[in-house]
């Protein structure tokens, strides 16, 4: 603690540095920089470090695959597949697996964090939106947040078929068979992604370049911009105690944030490396090479296609045919539209919420789910239609499982999708609201202290005391409706954003939003007024 | 961040938060334990700290915890160079890999050693963080985002004073024409992805079958003889005379007529099924009543769902099964769909017999696969 200056190396280092870029005013800046601190704020971390080992990974990987078609007949030292004939790609894959040492390792590695990588970015997703963090200034995060998910499904598409495998092979064919469904350019866009028809000579080559250079430059380049914005915006803060819009409190970027990222970053790849010692991924050996006449009962696709899968599986067989021309309703609806829904909605969602809030002020601390039961049952909903189609995916697999029939299963599903959502729509809302007259309760008559008094009387009653300063911070976070301001005002002149029928549907949706919000705040004698509780809360006395 | 390692922070020491408020925790005065403090409704401390934060820390623990992360690096240390020693050493015994065995063994010896590498130096990082740091928690200002009204007012200026000076809003006309030269400017990448593939004209409309059909017929023979996927053997009537059978099976001759790297293509769309159903449940569509060979019929393998192969039969009720996604098809009823996503019935070959053989007689009368815009 005693030395003010660095170690001559050090000191010598950056001032090389900063009389060419004027780095340390930055240094200077940002060594220092407050990282609020919750447990969930590890999610987005985990998504990061993944794409760094898929990108470590994947480079070695690439050092030995060979992205062809070309027919081969199988020379190598797993004994199984020896003469047969198969794709190069296939075969440069057990080559990997099996010639190469640590190739194994890594090709499960890979697997195993990109399958990390696409879970943790949910993860990360719903986080921000129960908690409210992708409001105002930080929609654009958001925005690229989704975008980057959705690249990563592509992404992980692309880079399962590489291996030509008969699995691979077949979500290939589903690939195309959904193409082909696009009214007018379908079969263009079959004939041009394949250099003709399925599966052709050229669809692996291409997959190729797009899974290890144009996608993977396009995430890279949406992380950064994402990282960039989060550390310019200062990351947002959970409603605890010495958090404000105003200030941020928590540990310094150097050293602890530091060192816990960083431990966080071998955490990560420890976990990915034990997975993939450990726990068997993809065994393209098994499947064999593709062959468009086989197949294998419970087909699966990675878990963030599945919902895709299962959207397929439910759809009832729709067709027209009129005019010399087919539509496939049955491949087009689940293709877009359950994805268009949750994905469209998200990405819309915080342009909706500030429209009908009409709140465009800018937030930094976050909302406790409770406190916006609208948001909180509409993100469940969507988790629940999701959730849904995405078991939909393995509906096979649960008929076998659970000894019902298929079909049964799958009427199961298509009615539970359209209802599931509904109720947990309902049900988290009541939930959400619940909570809330707990706080209330709490906040008003204290927190039950379990000691038992006898009245003068000989009454029994039990005595209450006030909650803890942090929980009281915590309760009094939530920020109370505001008495909504008349559609018309005295002398019958509309507010301005309540006109037309658009103004209509804005202020019912704004009552929607707020009618049964139940107030939580201090009935009494003033001991806390100092709580912060959102910058222009009206706490009513 | 990494809260799931409470177990390694040892709850015991004091936090800054307690230590700020002058050690004020809530102690109960009263007998009964208050049931609130085993509920969550006392806040949680959200701040994991580095336990040591404005303390002075208890030298001994200090010298413990110290102890410990030392030995998670050395642990570490061992780790990595096991992983080292085995590669060299180890790894290319005897010739190096050979086979599943030694890929597994190398697997987790190798995964095994890197996995222990990594997480024990990330402990031990932990550890360091929450037992020995001595930073504060600080405070730092959020600042509004939204830049001053006079820079904003300032750039405004020079934006318009740039546009004015380059004379962009004064000169319709060169504006006119670079939006013109731009316009075909951004269109030639996409003419210059025309080659990706050709036009799908009448492909999809027709498969090998109609083709080996029109071979066989110049040698003056019926139709083309069905072989079996995998060993190319023609099949004889007599060979699937089982009722409830079920084979997959190509035209003859693909692989000689066709070049090489297009087999898989022709294949993928020829690719039948055979089927032979006991005449008394058999119901031969109109119009094909001679399609048949004694019940034994064919039905394109290629959903038209997706284009899965279709490739489960069951004997019993006669239903085909798409693994993919479960459309279900009657084998007995032309192939109609009783349940699931496709829409249309699989395609329906006409067969026939030739000097024992089971041939093809034309190619499908409407196109296999999944549908598309153009199939009307």
């Amino acid at each position: 603690m005693s030395d003010t200056t660095a170690p001559k190396a050090i000191e010598g280092t950056l001032g090389f540095i900063d009389e060419r870029l004027g780095s340390t005013t930055f240094f200077r800046r940002n060594v220092k920089k407050v990282f609020p601190d919750h447990w969930s704020f590890m999610l987005g971390e985990i998504a990061l470090y993944s794409f760094v080992i898929l990108l470590l990974t994947g480079t070695f990987l690439t050092l030995w695959f060979q992205p062809s078609m070309k027919e081969v007949v199988y020379d190598g030292s797993y004994t199984k597949l020896q003469g047969v004939k198969m794709s190069e790609a296939y075969a440069s894959t057990l080559h990997i697996s099996f010639d190469v040492r640590g190739g194994l390792l890594m090709r499960q590695i890979h697997h195993w964090a990109a399958i990390l990588f696409m879970a943790s970015i949910l993860a990360h997703m719903l986080r921000v939106f129960f908690t409210g963090a992708y409001r105002k200034p930080r929609e654009l995060n958001w925005l690229i947040g989704i975008n980057m998910f959705m690249i990563g499904m592509l992404e992980g598409l692309f880079g399962y078929s590489l291996p030509d495998d008969l699995l691979s092979g077949t979500g290939l064919r589903i690939t195309q068979g959904v193409l082909e469904s696009i009214p007018l350019v379908g079969t263009y866009g079959y004939m041009f992604l394949f250099g003709g028809e399925f599966p052709g000579q050229d669809i692996i080559p291409r997959l190729y370049v797009l899974h290890i250079l144009l996608i993977p430059g396009l995430i890279l380049g949406l992380v950064t911009a994402h990282m960039m914005i989060m550390w310019h915006q200062k990351h947002t803060a959970m409603p605890v105690k010495n958090q404000s819009e105003k200030q941020v409190y928590g540990y310094p970027f150097y050293p602890v944030f530091m060192a816990k990222t960083g431990a966080y970053f071998l955490f990560t790849f420890g976990v990915t490396a034990l997975l993939g010692a450990f726990a068997q991924i993809n065994p393209i050996w098994l499947f064999g090479p593709y062959d468009p006449g086989a197949i294998s009962s419970g087909s699966q696709p990675d878990w963030y296609m599945g919902v895709l899968e299962g959207a397929l599986r439910i759809m009832p067989g729709w067709e027209i045919s009129a005019w010399g021309h087919t539509v496939s309703f049955n491949v087009l609806i689940p293709a877009t539209l359950p994805l268009g829904i949750v994905f469209g909605g998200a990405m819309a969602w915080p342009f909706i919420e500030a429209w009908i809030t009409g709140d465009k002020r800018q937030h930094h601390v976050n909302t406790r789910p409770r406190n916006a039961p609208v948001r909180t049952a509409t993100g469940i909903a969507a988790v629940t239609f999701y959730g849904l189609l995405w078991l939909a995916g393995a509906n096979d697999v649960l008929a076998e499982r659970f000894h019902v029939s298929l079909f049964a299963t799958t009427w199961f599903f298509r009615v539970t999708v359209i209802l599931g959502p509904i109720v947990a729509f309902i049900i988290t809302k009541r939930i959400c609201l619940g909570l809330q007259r707990r706080d209330a309760d709490v906040i008003g008559h204290g927190v039950e202290s379990g000691v038992i008094m006898m009245s003068p009387e000989g009454g029994f009653s039990e005595r209450h005391e006030a909650p803890r300063e942090e929980e009281k911070i915590v309760l009094l976070s939530k920020e109370n409706a505001r008495p909504e301001a008349p559609a018309r005002d005295a002398r019958g002149v509309p507010a301005p954003g309540a006109k037309g029928p658009i103004g209509h549907l804005r202020s019912r949706l704004s009552r929607a939003w707020t009618f049964d919000d139940i107030p939580v705040e201090e009935h009494g004698h003033g001991e806390h007024e100092a709580i912060e509780s959102g910058s222009d809360s009206q706490v009513k006395h | 961040m990494s809260d799931d390692n409470k177990d390694t922070a040892g709850g015991q020491e004091p936090r800054e938060e307690d230590a700020r408020e002058g050690g004020a925790r809530r102690e109960r005065i009263v007998g009964t334990p208050s049931p609130a403090k085993e509920k969550a409704l006392l806040a949680e401390d959200d701040i994991s700290a580095p336990a040591g934060v404005g303390e002075q820390l208890d030298e001994a623990s200090m010298k413990r915890a110290e102890r410990v992360v030392a030995t998670l690096f050395l642990v570490a240390f061992a780790s990595s160079v096991t992983f080292i020693a085995y590669f060299i050493g180890w790894s290319g015994r005897d010739g190096g890999m050979h086979g599943v065995l030694r890929a597994r063994e190398s697997n987790f010896w190798l995964g095994g050693t890197m996995a222990l590498s990594f997480l024990a130096l990330a402990a031990g990082v932990t550890i360091w963080v929450r037992r020995l740091m001595t930073s504060k928690p600080i405070v730092q200002e959020r600042h509004e985002l939204v830049s001053d009204e006079e820079s904003r007012a300032a750039f405004a200026r020079d934006f318009m004073e740039g546009a004015e000076d380059s004379g962009i809003t004064k000169r319709p006309l060169l504006r006119r024409t670079l939006l013109l030269a731009a316009a075909p400017l951004g269109l030639a990448p996409l003419v210059l992805l025309r080659d990706l593939g050709p036009l799908p004209e009448k492909r999809l409309r027709h498969t090998y079958w109609g083709e080996a059909v029109r071979r066989a017929q110049q040698e003056g023979k019926k139709g083309v003889r069905l072989v079996v996927d995998g060993t190319h053997r023609p099949l004889r009537v007599s060979d699937f005379a089982t009722p409830g059978s079920m084979i997959t099976v190509l035209p003859e001759g693909v692989e000689e007529h066709v070049p090489e790297d297009e087999v898989l293509t022709q294949n993928a769309k020829a690719v039948t099924i055979l089927i032979n159903v006991p005449a008394d449940q058999f119901k031969p569509a109109k119009g094909r009543e001679n399609w048949h060979v004694n019940g034994i019929v064919a039905y394109s393998k290629v959903c038209t769902h997706v284009g899965c192969p279709a490739a489960l039969y069951e004997q019993t009720t006669h239903h085909i099964l798409c693994p993919c996604h479960q459309s279900t098809f009657d084998a007995t009823d032309a192939a109609k769909v009783i349940f699931g996503p496709a829409a249309r019935p699989l395609p329906q070959l006409p067969l026939s017999v030739e000097d024992g053989y089971i041939i093809a007689t034309s190619d499908y009368h409407e196109p296999v696969g999944p549908s598309f815009w153009e199939r009307g």
